[in-house]
């Protein structure tokens, strides 16, 4: 079953126990998850257990493997050609790596916003609609409502509702990052992956997105690789601090910054290294 | 003890720079006396030529009397030519381009394609028209028609459209084709949607020069057999018929001077041919790098 | 929620329920990369195609005409009535005299051009000349024989009395004036490639442009300096209109570049224009004079990618 890290010594029988309490089911449940770049060992035994409808920060210095981890849980680290992996990641009960689980069916429930932003050289109305034409929806009206709906969940739509026919390279640096976000939000996934959204952005843009990320929880799951320790302690329900491609621990924000289990979560908090 | 002793070399100083002076001077004339050449050549074929740039010589044909020399079958054939290497060579080249760039692993089938492409761009142009005479003309009976030269021709000019287009997919750069993915496009709904249109400016840029090159090509038309005394326009595809570098050719060899101005005049309507589409390209070329 | 997720209950819904009728999209991503192959291996095909073709009528040829002859006959005599006599060597002659001349023309100018845009030029200078180079790269070689025929011969002819109408040395020169872009434009991607710390380096010692043009960039870019030179032979040696309108047609075995010549490429476009009837001796000899002619830039481009493979570690 679910393995947890084993927090302030409560067994594991009690902890599964306060979980069934909240009612919350598991939304990404990674077992035994190892993955390998060519010879390099990049995740190594990887257990994750992550609920629906919360923020779940991932934080730990460069080279963790938490940008790694996040672009397993939709296989776009595929895309490297000397990549291996062996354990399981089960996507609301089913192993994602299964033979018959095409990784497209598996992207259209899970979306992903980067660290640069990279709008498409289109207008903004064809960056929205990108998601919903490719998965086969033409109809115009239709199309004219996701792509209103996306924008106002993205909360943009009131800046750009104007210009939808302009190219989205015209935006900012924070306002691209949020057609990013409502592009992704267009084809409603399930999930929302964020690989350091707002690393490429200026401290106000950064503002609007972590309230973004807020509202958005109500409706998605958000899992969020960030570098940016604050971020995750403002925005997170849970965080999981990796180090050298394990998980360290994984417990609720507050416990994680206030009264860490491990010694090397509380060095990385505190700034002795990282 | 100080082995650099300052007077010497202030002394040698004033040598140095005046050498550096000099060889400035040189090198730049070496470079004028390629653009003098061009412009010799150019002014040479204009003055020549532009008194027989009349209407009928683009409505007659070729002819043994100078006076009633034409252009107007060789025109015509050299766009129906053209009508038959444009799309062969773009489909082939853009979707060679299309496998090496996005689909081909490291192979030694994939590596083996590669150096094939690069051996062609070096193969002499007469050879690919014996290769046009053996396969095209006899082997697959096309005779010395528009479609067994524009076979030839496109065969001629594929390295270069493949090696433009390879250029313009790589450009596409790596995180538009991830935002793609990350929505579960499949790969061809990517490449068609994202990857294309991105790099079309760049494809089309290499192609129409690539085109304007097979244009002015002779020497695969002499091999293949294309004939010179035409008096006729081409009906189809599978017709005789001859292009202009053959007429120009043809009227070069002629002994009669007069002749040499009609050639000079056919070399002006092929030069504008060439200008027309190297605009083209650059116009495209300048219009969209805006884009990022 | 509730609400939202009927809407968005709505939007999912449709895209699965139309992503279940698209099971031809499957098909398409299957076969796609497949056809793409085959398109892809068209340049194989092509390459073999070369192969086979000159191999196949070369092998022709040598059932009519002794190996050795071909390669070691000093006479090319292919239309005579008596005895014709097909050894290759003037061919070869009449190539060799053209091409040293390109190179001897295209080396000095071209490397100079090179140096002057790389290490002199201002870029307003560059922006300027460059273009040219690259339309004297796209005048079609039928006008660069025209222009030798008409304009170079009679000119040298007032320099040189002995020169004929047709001899080797105008279509050298203006064979010359065409390969020259190639090296100017390719050495100069050479000598902008070396590092400009290289240059400041020199410079910083005291070095004179000229010093730090001929003594660091110079050695350094040479590796893609003399693959630029291969390659620009490899051309000089396929040329065809320009020799055929300029050369002649007299194959010749000796060191005089005055009279009429015969390179390997003009007498394949002589007997192409000519009537020489499929099957004869004559129609072979195209195939294996063009198979050296094959064998000849094979060799060459063989040999600028080995010297260019040698520059790109360097760096």
């Amino acid at each position: 079953m679910v393995l947890l890290k084993v927090n302030n010594n409560k067994t594991t029988d009690e902890i599964v126990a306060t979980q069934e309490f909240t009612d919350k089911k598991l939304v990404y449940d990674t077992q035994q998850l190892n993955l390998w770049y060519g010879n390099h060992h990049a995740l190594k035994n990887i257990d994750l257990a992550i609920k629906e409808n919360e923020v779940t920060a991932i934080i730990g210095p460069s080279g963790c493997g938490k940008s790694t981890y996040i672009k397993t849980l939709n296989r776009m680290v595929e895309l490297v050609p000397s990549v291996k992996t062996s354990g399981k990641i089960l996507y609301r009960d089913r192993n994602i790596f299964d033979a018959d689980y095409s990784v497209e069916e598996l992207r259209t429930k899970v979306g992903m916003v980067f660290q640069k932003p990279n709008p498409f050289p289109k207008s903004i109305f064809d960056n929205i609609a990108y998601g919903p034409r490719i998965h086969g929806i033409k109809n115009k009206k239709t199309l004219d409502e996701i792509v209103e709906q996306s924008l106002r969940g993205a909360a943009i739509w009131d800046e750009v509702k104007d210009r939808l026919n302009e190219n989205a390279y015209g935006l900012s640096g924070g306002q691209q990052q949020r057609i990013c976000i409502a592009r992704a939000l267009a084809i409603e996934p399930d999930v929302i992956l964020m690989d350091e959204p707002t690393s490429a952005l200026d401290p106000i843009s950064t503002l609007k997105v972590e309230e973004l990320v807020q509202e958005l929880k109500q409706n998605y799951s958000i899992i969020i690789v960030t570098h940016n320790m604050q971020q995750a302690a403002r925005i997170s329900d849970q965080t999981a601090f990796f180090l050298n491609g394990e998980v360290v621990e994984f417990d609720q924000t507050d416990t994680i910054f206030s009264r860490p289990s491990d010694k090397r979560t509380e060095d990385y908090i505190s700034g002795r290294f990282g | 003890m100080r082995y650099i002793d300052h007077r010497t070399v202030i002394k040698r100083m004033s040598n140095r720079m005046l050498l550096n002076k000099v060889f400035k001077v040189i090198f730049f004339a070496a470079t004028l006396f390629a653009l003098l050449a061009l412009g010799v050549l150019f002014y040479r074929i204009v003055t020549q030529g532009i008194g027989y740039l009349s209407p009928e010589f683009f409505m007659n044909f070729g002819s043994r009397f100078p006076e009633k020399a034409g252009i107007n079958a060789a025109l015509i054939g050299s766009l129906w030519m053209m009508a038959v290497v444009a799309p062969v060579s773009l489909i082939f080249g853009v979707g060679s381009a299309i496998y090496l760039e996005e689909y081909a692993k490291k192979s030694k089938i994939n590596d083996f394609i590669r150096m094939n492409i690069a051996n062609l761009a070096g193969v002499p142009s007469v050879v690919f028209g014996l290769l046009g005479l053996t396969i095209f003309v006899r082997a697959l009976a096309l005779g010395n028609s528009i479609l067994a030269a524009g076979f030839t021709m496109s065969l001629l000019i594929l390295p270069v459209i493949i090696v433009a287009s390879q250029e313009a997919i790589r450009a596409v750069p790596k995180h538009l084709r991830e935002a793609s993915y990350g929505m579960g496009a499949t790969k061809w709904q990517t490449i068609v949607k994202i990857v294309l249109p991105s790099a079309i400016p760049g494809i089309l840029t290499g192609g129409i020069l690539a085109l304007s090159r097979a244009i002015g090509e002779t020497a695969p038309l002499v091999v293949i057999g294309i004939p010179v005394i035409i008096q006729f326009l081409p009906e189809n595809l599978l017709s005789q018929f001859t292009a202009m570098p053959m007429q120009i050719f043809d009227w070069a060899k002629r002994p009669q001077e007069e002749f040499q101005y009609v050639a000079s005049a056919g070399i002006i309507v092929l030069m504008i041919l060439l200008l027309l589409m190297n605009s083209i390209a650059v116009f495209i070329r300048n219009k969209f790098q805006k884009r990022y | 929620m509730a609400s939202n997720e009927q809407t968005a209950k709505m939007s999912v819904q449709e895209m699965i329920a139309k992503q279940k009728g698209n099971k031809g999209k499957k098909w398409n991503e299957k076969a796609i990369p497949i056809i793409l192959f085959i398109i892809a291996s068209v340049s194989v095909l092509t390459t073999f195609g070369i192969v086979f073709t000159l191999i196949f009528e070369t092998i022709e040829f040598f059932r009519r005409v002794p190996l050795l002859d071909f390669l070691l006959g000093t006479e090319w005599l292919p239309f005579s009535n008596n005895e014709p006599l097909f050894g290759i060597l003037p061919l070869i002659a009449g190539t060799l005299k053209v091409t040293l001349i390109a190179v001897v023309v295209a080396v000095p100018f071209g490397l100079a051009s090179a140096v002057y845009l790389s290490e002199y030029a201002s870029d307003k200078t560059r922006r300027v000349i460059k273009p040219v180079l690259e339309v004297l790269a796209g005048v079609p070689t039928i006008v660069y024989g025209f222009f030798a025929l008409t304009f170079v011969t009679p000119l040298l002819q007032q320099f040189i009395p002995e020169l004929k109408i047709f001899n080797a040395l105008s279509p050298g020169i203006v064979v010359g004036i065409m390969i020259l872009p190639m090296i100017a434009s390719l050495s100069e991607d050479a000598m902008s490639s070396v590092p400009n710390s290289i240059r400041e380096g020199a410079l910083a010692l005291g070095g004179t442009k000229l010093e730090v043009a001929i003594k660091v960039v110079l050695p350094a870019a040479l590796s893609g300096i003399m693959a630029s030179i291969v390659l620009a032979v490899s051309r000089a040696i396929g040329e065809t209109m320009i020799v055929s309108l300029a050369g002649g047609s007299t194959p010749r075995f000796d060191g005089d570049i005055t009279g009429s010549i015969q390179t390997m490429t003009a007498y394949i476009v002589q007997v192409s224009t000519g009537d020489a009837g499929y099957g004869t001796t004559i129609y072979y000899s195209i195939y294996s004079v063009g198979f050296t002619l094959f064998l000849f830039t094979l060799l060459m481009n063989w040999l600028a990618h080995a010297i260019s493979k040698r520059f790109r570690e360097e760096y």
